[in-house]
């Protein structure tokens, strides 16, 4: 008779799921999917709100990454509207994202996927957890609290708010940064970039050698990435175009308004998030032998087709990296390694955008107009290509809305992950929770 | 000794537990005090047990739960219910599990509407028939506040609730306490804007421009947004956003109030508050477009914000 493991639910990660393990007779994986069980609906009561409003009403989508959705929101806004944002705004929209980064960033790595390798994947699950992290490593802990804070208050003695923003508006943003702001962050940037070089040094000496095993054992899939890099094809996460790569690391440049033509979704009944596919591939499969069309994005999938860094420290580890794991770098456990060497990126930017002399400009919106339009915004989310897609009408009020978020284009890639990694670690019928603990590493690299 | 907790979030965005981790400094002091049976951000406990195998979703027994989120299908209905029956006070935390928050704005469709539009009228999905496996839980009629379900003991509104008042709810519980509220006083109370009682009337102004100010200037020397011609919900909204000393924070981004801390008090009703409040500078409150939605941003629960019939199309 088969069995069902039912771990749920899937923790240290940022939503609603649960994973299901089904094992044959001999107590080997027969099966396994990753169910995505919550569903708001933006897509429908987003229709008849001002486009105006978008941008601080989708932000609510994700209480991570906010300003992600926010940014993207403002793009697609200002492209109903058909205005481009002065200089100034589009460098302080992308300051408030890089800060964001920095801050998302340090939270996953020390608080949610930390416990796993300083404490342990097969620690009991009381001490396995953040609380664990502070008794263990209680300077970092510190630190870690500290650089966190830091992040928020830049954010907030801004922008006002660090959670669920408005600042971004179509045509710009609602203020300017005065020199005094200016000086007032400087210092805690600074800061910041020292925790993140601090952070990476600190990952690769003492946290990644010690898993290679698990990294090149847990969750492998051999899939395509999507990514956004500027004309240079340098790493951006404000805006630049798509690229999309197969395993074999050719690729295809396209525009971010011409999605439809390369992205479809898929529905399963057994999950409420969709499964983006890379319709230009043809077929769509997430059998484990031989997936079709399934690519992933988030930091891995970045720094994967990038060229290079957009900042020259976070250039260096990208080589160091390359050089280990080549391009693209296929073992999931690496999207934590990713995640790092964009920190570094993230930070450096704040550190230079805060002395762009251009920052401080009081150009900051031009007028808009409301008028019936089309406009697709995208940005890199922390965790992967976030596409907003409106429309409007004469009144500028929403008439169709579409989002493809960075966690959902990974979903066909978490549910063969999921899969490898219970079929690598689960044999005979044997299993306990810190191999079950694994099965969930895998999800977790993704940072869903 | 450490007081057993019950965390989860429901229908939520994750930003209220990310507040909970903003407190700051006073964290790491508070974390000790604290003892996290199940907290889905941060701690591997499972409902049905560490390997997988039981068949009875499992809450711990706890002193304090805190639950964020709305009501929005059958398995967090399920679960609130348990987290209710397993701890002795239950804290809401945030405006979704106050008043149903940003998402309860689905209450405007039906639900089949609501499912129509995700699986079969997305630009880049495949139709497909609404999902159904046993593993997706059923919708629930509404998005519902949490205490349209069970008892609440406190509530922390916000979106996000300010660190300060989660940190502050909690300690209190752990001192023994078993009450907490914010005081009753609007946004309005604690804005510095200068405010004259009057504006150039006409309809109001959408935002599709900036307000007025000098940026080297603090808010003391703006104007009030409503003054401005703006709709800010500050009047009609409680205060607290910014925590114990600050400015209300969408204020001090050079923004409207958007009202995610919900209204003043119990049984007021913010939406016709509002339109007097606009109408007392010489606006016309009349003249915005979708006012029931914006008004009702964050409080769609509690039949705020249903199905209306269907208008004749224009």
């Amino acid at each position: 008779m088969s069995t069902v493991i039912n771990i749920q639910p899937v923790t240290r990660i940022e939503g609603h799921a649960k994973l299901s393990i089904t094992l044959d007779d001999a107590g080997n994986v027969a099966d396994t999917k990753f169910h995505v069980q919550t569903l708001r609906g933006f897509e429908k009561f987003c229709e008849g709100r001002p486009v105006e409003e978008m941008p601080r009403t989708v932000c609510h989508i994700c209480g991570i990454c906010p300003w992600a959705h926010h940014l993207a929101s403002s793009k697609a806004a200002d492209a109903c509207f058909g205005v481009t944002p002065p200089p100034t705004a589009v460098k302080l929209r992308r300051l408030m994202q890089s800060i964001a980064y920095v801050s998302d960033k340090i939270l996953h790595f020390y608080f949610l996927a930390a416990p796993d390798f300083v404490i342990g994947p097969d620690a009991d699950y009381g001490v396995r957890n953040v609380v664990g992290i502070v008794q263990a490593a209680p300077d970092i802990a510190k630190q870690v609290v500290h650089m966190r804070h830091l992040g928020a208050q830049m954010l907030e003695g801004f922008a006002g708010r660090a959670i669920h923003p408005t600042f971004s508006v179509p045509g710009g943003v609602s203020k300017p940064l005065t020199e005094t702001e200016r000086q007032k962050m400087l210092p805690s940037a600074r800061e910041l970039l020292e925790f993140s070089k601090f952070t990476i040094k600190f990952a690769k000496e003492n946290v990644f050698p010690k898993y290679l095993d698990a990294i090149k054992s847990i969750g492998v899939i051999d899939v395509g990435c999507l990514g956004t890099v500027r004309d240079d094809g340098a790493l951006d996460f404000y805006d630049g175009k798509l690229r999309m790569m197969k395993t074999d690391g050719s690729y295809e440049d396209f525009a971010y308004d011409d999605y439809l033509d390369y992205i479809g979704e898929w529905v399963e009944p057994w999950s409420y998030q969709k499964f983006p596919y890379a319709k230009k591939w043809g077929q769509f499969n997430m059998s484990p032998e031989n997936p079709e069309g399934v690519y992933r994005v988030n930091c891995l999938a970045r720094i994967n087709v990038a060229d290079k860094m957009a900042t020259p420290l976070a250039q260096a580890e990208l080589d160091e990296f390359r050089a280990t794991f080549g391009r693209p770098a296929r073992y999931t456990l690496l999207y934590h390694y990713a995640r790092l060497i964009e920190l570094l990126q993230a930070a450096e930017t704040v550190v230079e955008l805060l002395n762009d002399p251009e920052i401080t400009g009081t150009d900051i919106r031009v007028p808009v107009t409301a008028k019936e339009g089309r406009g697709v915004g995208c940005v890199e989310a922390p965790r992967g290509t976030l596409i907003h897609d409106y429309e409007c009408d004469g009144d500028g009020l929403i008439t169709k809305l579409n989002m493809i978020v960075g966690t959902t284009h990974n979903n066909a890639a978490i549910n063969l992950s999921v899969n490898q990694a219970a079929r690598e670690v689960i044999k005979g019928g044997k299993y306990d929770q810190g191999i079950l603990n694994r099965v969930e590493m895998a999800v977790r690299s993704y940072d869903p | 000794m450490a007081v057993n907790v019950v965390e989860d979030w429901l229908n939520a965005c994750s930003g209220c537990e990310i507040s909970i981790l903003n407190i700051g400094d006073p964290l790491l002091d508070l974390l000790p005090e604290i003892n996290f049976v199940h907290i889905t951000a941060l701690v591997d406990h499972k409902f049905f047990g560490q390997t997988g195998d039981g068949t009875v979703m499992e809450i711990p027994e706890a002193v304090v739960g805190i639950v964020s989120g709305g009501v929005r299908n059958e398995e967090q209905k399920h679960e609130l219910e348990e987290i209710r029956k397993k701890t002795k006070f239950l804290i809401s935390l945030g405006s979704c599990a106050a008043y149903g928050g940003v998402p309860a704005q689905a209450n405007m469709w039906k639900n089949e509407e609501v499912f129509e539009k995700v699986f079969r009228q997305c630009s880049s999905s495949t139709p497909a028939s609404d999902p159904d496996d046993p593993n997706v839980p059923k919708w629930t009629p509404t998005c519902a506040a949490i205490d349209e379900v069970v008892n609440v003991d406190i509530k922390i509104p916000g979106c996000p609730p300010h660190p300060d008042w989660i940190a502050e709810a909690v300690t209190s519980l752990l001192q023994g306490k078993t009450s907490w509220s914010l005081p009753e006083r609007s946004v309005c109370d604690t804005c510095p804007v200068i405010r004259l009682q009057k504006s150039g009337g006409g309809p109001v102004k959408r935002w599709l421009e900036n307000m007025e100010f000098d940026p080297e200037e603090g808010l003391e020397k703006m104007r009030c947004i409503n003054e401005q011609g703006f709709l800010c919900m500050g009047p009609v909204t409680l205060a607290g956003c910014a925590g114990k000393t600050g400015v209300p924070r969408c204020v001090q981004a050079r923004t409207p109030c958007r009202g995610c801390f919900g209204p003043i008090r119990k049984g007021v009703q913010p939406m016709v508050d509002m339109m007097g409040a606009l109408s007392s500078v010489g606006l016309d409150p009349k003249s915005i477009l979708d006012r029931r939605a914006l008004m009702n941003r964050y409080t769609g629960g509690h039949g705020n914000l249903r199905v209306l019939p269907a208008r004749p199309v224009k």
